[in-house]
């Protein structure tokens, strides 16, 4: 009797999904594996709506995924059919071959998408993008006013300008807050900063390391002066910790990631008197270069190489489904769309403006993320003043040529 | 026991130790000697969102064949034991003969990450280690002597930092030493200075971290300790009692020797435990002042972009290495102790 009821109710639930499905796939298995915040939860819930019938949609949203995708996905067949990959992640996949190339699936499911969100390396569709993302300036305009400053900062020589008038006016004790949580985020603003005099990392077309010069010294001078005005505890301070100061009106400067744009602004967490006063504007420029210091990041999806074909069309459908006009119509604020059916809005404008500005994307080397992990962990002390700009560049380029001697980029 | 026996009676823990400690290590070792093949580069153009460009890209169908025929990668001996970012032979030989005196080439030593950590691992395990001993004994002793119907409470609220898990235990801890959080705005009011941040110094660094340490393992060696007290002869107390010795003396000249094995037990696990110092660096964003072994090899493997298998597996027989160098005067007395029994 029990077992039964049981059969008619699966039964009822498989007919009633068959019905819901409306995504022209009827078979097939999506996995996705991916960061966690709001767009990307919008997506995989758009991605999700696909599921019924033969077709089941999962997805691991993590902060981890980066540590677990290259083991995942070299199972054969993969753990998930589909990584939402950045500009980094998607070079890591593709190092080891992990990713298929799209230009088919693209010719038969992608008509609605712009040839901007085409990801393509040497002619290959590699990922499609659905999102921008880009660290850029925030400001408190009262702060500012109070201070006599009278308009926003557009360099970071304004910055400092600014954050000592707000400091002399008694207003605050440290005005300025960057992610400088020693490792990843540390790294990534010294990246920004560098990108900002034009630079390059590396020596032109090979892996060799090329970052203790000039620009590399002005660069962690330029950090050492930001991180004067900012909290002594600004070498444990992530996207959560600056994203909470600023709630919290202690900071009227930052370079803040335009994904959390939507959250500052929204009415959660903060006060009116705050929310009410951030500006949001491109990242800053320094030492009388053109170029933004920011790097560009956009975020989009991959197929994985070891699964299916079948599998893998479902899971591209599946992902148009979630990156879908509809979609983004209705999660407008979450972050800055590439698709159809974007409308700036004010939680973006820092985004959109840096872009304008003409900043960099984040290098697609394959050896950046060995760079970047050096610079993590090697220019903190230079910060905390415990050796030379020099030194701690000279650090950086032996770690770095250690571990990128480790992964086969030298010899 | 005969010996075939004692054979049969340990087979089943010996071959699950095999296959889950011993084989396991062994590929470690194995993996430790290799580093990746070495990556066909070419230059090619890359096309996105924000515009194109001429970028080197990884050949993956140029080493396809190379990594199918060698999967663990390019045989490098110890190269990687080697490297800066491990032993850093050439640096330190390098840093020996460019230093005037012993402090010159101590800091350039420092400055090698492995040495950094080594030196934070070291002073961790040798100041956390004894005060655990002293602070549980001082708790057991105290705990012992409570009238019965508080002893069970206290045990419970005494074992507390232990149950909690370390990560959240510090997590929690690193909150309320926030300049901000409770206890770091009261230090602020104490040393009447509002700048003093717990976070911002790499001294004031390590001594949160070998507090915490302490906070968290003294529970251990305090319930041993308690458990050892129980089984003092009341006799001996007794005696020593009637013959005039204060409390200080029957703890001194009684109860410690009675604990002596289990003094050298505790010392044997705390070595171990605090050797791999871990948790309470990633909770306490500690990296830029204190790293350790285990962070290092936590780094290799999911600090960043793409995983590191020779350095993570290179250090990890290098903690093994130490753990043992550690424990030797541990085992050796232990293992007079036991001779001593059997003649």
């Amino acid at each position: 009797m029990f077992l039964n009821k049981i059969t008619i109710a699966g039964a009822f639930m498989v007919l009633g999904s068959t019905a819901m499905a409306g995504c022209g796939i009827s078979s097939g298995n999506v996995k996705i594996l991916s960061n966690d915040f709001p767009a990307i939860q919008s997506v995989t819930a758009g991605a999700s709506a696909c599921a019924g019938g033969g077709v089941t949609v999962e997805a691991n949203l993590t902060k981890d995924h980066k540590d677990i995708m290259v083991a995942a996905l070299t199972a054969n067949p993969a753990q998930y059919t589909s990584v939402i990959a950045s500009n980094s992640t998607l070079v890591t996949l593709m190092n080891d071959g992990l990713v298929r190339p799209l230009d088919m699936l693209v010719a038969k499911h992608g008509a609605g998408l712009k040839p901007s969100q085409l990801v393509t390396v040497n002619g290959k569709i590699m990922a499609i993008a659905f999102m921008a993302n880009a660290q850029h300036l925030f400001s408190r305009s009262d702060m500012l006013k109070k201070a006599g400053v009278s308009s926003i900062p557009k360099t970071y020589e304004d910055v400092l300008a600014a954050a000592e008038a707000i400091k002399s006016a008694g207003l605050m004790d440290y005005p300025v807050a960057l992610n400088t949580k020693a490792g990843w985020n540390l790294a990534e603003e010294f990246v920004n900063m560098y990108m900002g005099t034009g630079a390059e990392f590396f020596k032109p077309g090979t892996a060799e390391v090329a970052v203790n010069n000039d620009h590399g010294i002005a660069t962690l001078n330029m950090l050492k002066s930001l991180v004067a005005y900012s909290n002594p505890d600004y070498l444990t301070y992530d996207s959560n910790a600056t994203q909470a100061e600023w709630e919290a009106g202690n900071i009227a400067l930052a370079t803040l990631w335009g994904s959390r744009g939507g959250a500052v602004l929204d009415d959660e967490g903060s006060t009116e008197a705050v929310t009410s006063t951030t500006v949001l504007t491109g990242a800053p420029t320094w030492g009388n270069n053109a170029r933004p210091a920011s790097t560009l990041w956009w975020d989009g999806i991959s197929i994985s190489t070891n699964i299916s074909d079948a599998d893998a069309e479902a899971t591209f459908v599946a992902m148009m489904n979630g990156i879908s006009s509809d979609v983004i119509k209705a999660n407008n604020d979450d972050t800055v769309w590439l698709g159809d059916g974007y409308t700036p809005s004010a939680a973006s404008a820092g985004v959109t403006a840096t872009a304008a500005d003409g900043a960099a994307p984040y290098p697609m080397l394959p050896f950046m993320g060995t760079l970047h992990g050096a610079l993590g962990a090697e220019i903190s002390d230079f910060l905390q003043g415990n050796e030379s700009a020099e030194q701690a560049l000279a650090d950086v380029e032996a770690a770095y040529t250690a571990a990128a001697t480790e992964k086969g980029f030298l010899k | 026991m005969k010996n075939r026996t004692f054979f049969w009676f340990i087979l089943p823990s010996l071959v699950t130790m095999i296959l889950f400690i011993a084989l396991p290590i062994g590929s470690v070792f194995i993996q430790s000697l290799h580093i990746e093949h070495v990556a066909v580069l070419k230059e090619v153009k890359n096309c996105g969102p924000f515009g194109c460009k001429l970028e080197v890209q990884i050949d993956v169908e140029a080493s396809v064949q190379i990594k199918e025929e060698q999967p663990l990668g390019k045989f490098n001996g110890f190269g990687t034991y080697k490297n800066r970012n491990h032993l850093a032979t050439s640096e330190l030989a390098l840093a020996w003969s460019d230093s005037p005196n012993w402090g010159k080439f101590l800091s350039k030593t420092y400055n090698l990450p492995f040495y950094r950590a080594l030196a934070f691992t070291l002073t961790y395990t040798f100041v956390v280690t004894p005060l655990v001993l002293l602070l549980g004994f001082c708790i057991a002793l105290g705990v012992n002597s409570l009238p019965k119907q508080f002893k069970g409470p206290t045990i419970f609220v005494s074992l507390l930092p232990m149950i909690v898990t370390p990560l959240i235990g510090s997590l929690i801890l690193f909150w309320m030493i926030d300049a901000e959080g409770i206890l770091g705005s009261m230090l602020q009011w104490l040393f009447e200075d509002p700048n003093l941040s717990l976070k911002a110094s790499p001294t004031l660094t390590w001594i949160m971290l070998i507090i915490y340490g302490i906070w968290h393992s003294a529970p251990f060696a305090f319930i041993v300790f308690y458990a050892g007290l129980q089984t003092v002869p009341t006799d001996t107390i007794e005696a020593a009692m009637i013959d005039g010795a204060s409390r200080l003396e029957r703890t001194r000249y009684v109860v410690l020797p009675h604990l002596v094995p289990l003094i050298v037990f505790i010392c044997l696990i705390q070595l171990m435990d605090n050797f791999r110092v871990f948790e309470p660096i990633v909770s306490f964003s500690a990296q830029a002042s204190a790293t350790s072994l285990s962070w290092i090899i936590y780094n290799d493997l999911a600090g960043g972009e793409g995983t590191f298998f020779g350095s993570a597996g290179a250090t990890s027989v290098l903690t093994i290495l130490g753990v043992a160098v550690l424990l030797i005067p541990v085992l050796l007395r232990t293992w007079r102790d036991f001779k001593g029994k059997v003649v």
